[in-house]
């Protein structure tokens, strides 16, 4: 559905050339649910902007649902739909009348545009709203009115920029229920966020960019796993077997950092399924009796700061 | 595995682009509803022409304004002057609206369907000029009673004439608007050309009351040509070289403003 190799956007500013983006490469497969993670400012919303044809690469190529981006840019629209970071509608206008008219430019008949409107205000939760002027909705409402813009000419892929920047947390479960609900309507998603619950909650495949490169690419699992590996950290019934347990979990096979607290002890394991099963046993044949076991994964954030040394939340406002 | 998205049947065309006059006319329809939905700005639009006739207009009784000594000859160099005035000041701060739309993200989500990018202007512009001349048309109307002798070929003549100046202007606030994407900045530039560009133009006065240096910069004004023309028409009724010059002058600022205005909304990142 995307494939791009190299892409590139470099700014001329007084201090010289800044490259925001320094030749992003990445594949997306029809049916995917793709993140773009990074800190503001990493070149999210430059390459989202390549791909969409809004802003032209300064160096690459690449290909969006079948067309070229340099030679067809037209056919590359009429097959995408992009909901915009910072909204799509005019606070005055009605929220129905955006939506056809958004569809006409597509080439779409009026009759057909609003049926395509009703489907997609009830397919998005916005029933009986389309008189409604688009200022008078909420922030909720107005974002899924965004997607229903980005979508009313049923586009093979959609490209979401921080699609849940500035919603509370039960309008930010609601939307991803409904961009989960766009891939079984066989629509490709490419998202941006700087949430890592986001991402790590929607995508099946993140893509971590920071400072204009793509630093890695994965599954969630595949990510954390490649990273850190789990930490699993044993509470001891009795202090005295602190040593004894230590050695113990120093044994598990791949166990690095091992550290002792008075009556507890932690080890890093590079996943905890294998892991924790052969400690348990070994510390059950040994007699070691446990109060507490507690396994820490490893969140996408530790993925990031593992990756660039720099914490994702620090930066994302 | 490269997915571009495969072939034939993956990636099925469900739109077509519809070309420039299509999009122009779904722009202008969506700019002229909006407009209209606005029952304020449009009492605001109706009222004023007929405010500067009103108020402004009893002042010219007494002012030796033509040499000729015809009462109604007054009305024909004051009409006019206000019409073009209406054309500039209407026209000049149309940009912004596009501001407004452009910080909605209104601008973008057209720019990243297939619609024609002039379009996106030119429906705008549309919209504009339809207002205009509905005013100006208004203008003339109210003018009659008030003493204003013109023909019905030479009025409508002279409302295409305001409407093709008011095209250049609201092309040229458009353009300035999408490069400046900031009120604070559209502001000084839009009243510091148009301000000037009237003053010097004869609307309120005519010109010949001016010194040597004020005229010779006046001269310099195409906007004083345009209003010298149109004051031909309904003088002089619609012949003679003051008149064409004005009609070419207005004529190549619209077609300046246009050109200007399509390559910004071409422009990336506009």
């Amino acid at each position: 559905m995307i494939t791009a190799r190299g892409l590139a956007r470099s700014y001329k500013t007084r201090r010289g050339l800044v490259e925001a983006v320094a030749g992003v490469d990445l594949d997306v497969s029809a049916g995917e649910i793709v993140g773009f993670l990074g800190p503001n400012g990493a070149g999210k919303t430059t390459t989202l902007r390549m791909l969409t044809t809004l802003l032209e690469p300064t160096a690459g190529r690449a290909t969006v649902a079948g067309c070229d981006l340099r030679a067809d840019p037209v056919g590359v629209r009429q097959h995408i739909g992009y909901v915009a970071q910072g909204g799509s509608t005019l606070p005055e206008a009605r929220a129905g009348e955006e939506v056809v008219d958004q569809a006409r430019l597509y080439g779409i008949p009026s009759a057909v545009a609003s049926a395509r409107r009703d489907k997609l205000f009830d397919r998005l939760q916005l029933e009986g709203l389309a008189t409604r002027t688009c200022g008078s909705l909420s922030g909720g409402q107005r974002r899924r009115l965004d997607i229903v813009m980005g979508l009313v000419h049923d586009p093979v892929l959609l490209f979401l920029d921080e699609p849940t920047t500035g919603l509370d947390p039960q309008s930010r479960a609601n939307l991803w229920e409904h961009v989960r609900s766009l891939r079984e309507n066989g629509t490709t998603v490419f998202l941006t966020t700087h949430y890592l619950e986001e991402a790590d909650a929607l995508c099946d495949r993140i893509l971590i960019i920071d400072q204009g490169r793509i630093v890695a690419g994965g599954t969630a699992e595949e990510l954390k796993r490649q990273v850190s590996g789990d930490r699993i950290t044993l509470g001891l019934a009795d202090a005295v077997q602190v040593s004894e347990a230590a050695s113990v979990a120093a044994g598990v096979d791949g166990a690095t950092d091992v550290s002792v607290g008075a009556a507890t002890v932690g080890v890093q394991v590079p996943s905890s399924a294998i892991g924790l099963a052969a400690l348990l046993r070994e510390l059950d044949l040994r007699g070691i009796g446990l109060d507490t076991v507690e396994v820490r994964r490893p969140t996408l954030d530790d993925v990031f700061l593992a990756l660039t040394g720099r914490t994702l939340r620090d930066e994302a406002s | 595995m490269s997915a571009t998205g495969g072939s034939g049947g993956a990636v099925a065309v469900t739109t077509r682009p519809n070309g420039v006059i299509i999009d122009t006319l779904l722009v202008f329809r969506r700019a002229m509803r909006l407009s209209l939905r606005n029952p304020v700005w449009v009492i605001i639009g109706l009222i004023q022409p007929v405010l500067y006739l009103g108020l402004f207009g009893p002042l010219l009784r007494k002012l030796p304004l033509s040499t000729s000594g015809h009462a109604g000859d007054n009305w024909r160099i004051f009409v006019p002057g206000l019409m073009v005035q209406l054309g500039i000041f209407g026209s000049s701060f149309v940009g912004f609206g596009l501001i407004a739309e452009y910080r909605a993200g209104v601008i973008e989500r057209m720019r990243v369907s297939p619609a024609s990018r002039t379009a996106l202007l030119l429906g705008r512009v549309l919209r504009d000029v339809v207002v205009l001349v509905v005013q100006a048309t208004i203008l003339v109307v109210v003018a009659i009673p008030f003493g204003l002798r013109v023909s019905a070929g030479h009025a409508v003549a002279a409302v295409v004439m305001v409407a093709v100046l008011g095209a250049s202007f609201s092309s040229l606030s458009y353009s300035a608007a999408l490069r400046l994407k900031s009120e604070d900045a559209l502001a000084p530039l839009l009243n510091g050309i148009a301000v000037p560009l009237l003053l010097l133009s004869g609307i309120l006065l005519p010109m010949t009351l001016a010194p040597g240096w004020l005229r010779a910069l006046s001269d310099a004004n195409p906007i004083k040509h345009v209003v010298d023309g149109l004051r031909a028409l309904f003088i002089a009724g619609g012949s003679g070289s003051t008149m064409l010059w004005g009609v070419g002058i207005a004529l190549a600022l619209v077609g300046l403003g246009l050109l200007l205005g399509a390559r910004t909304f071409r422009r990336e990142s506009s």
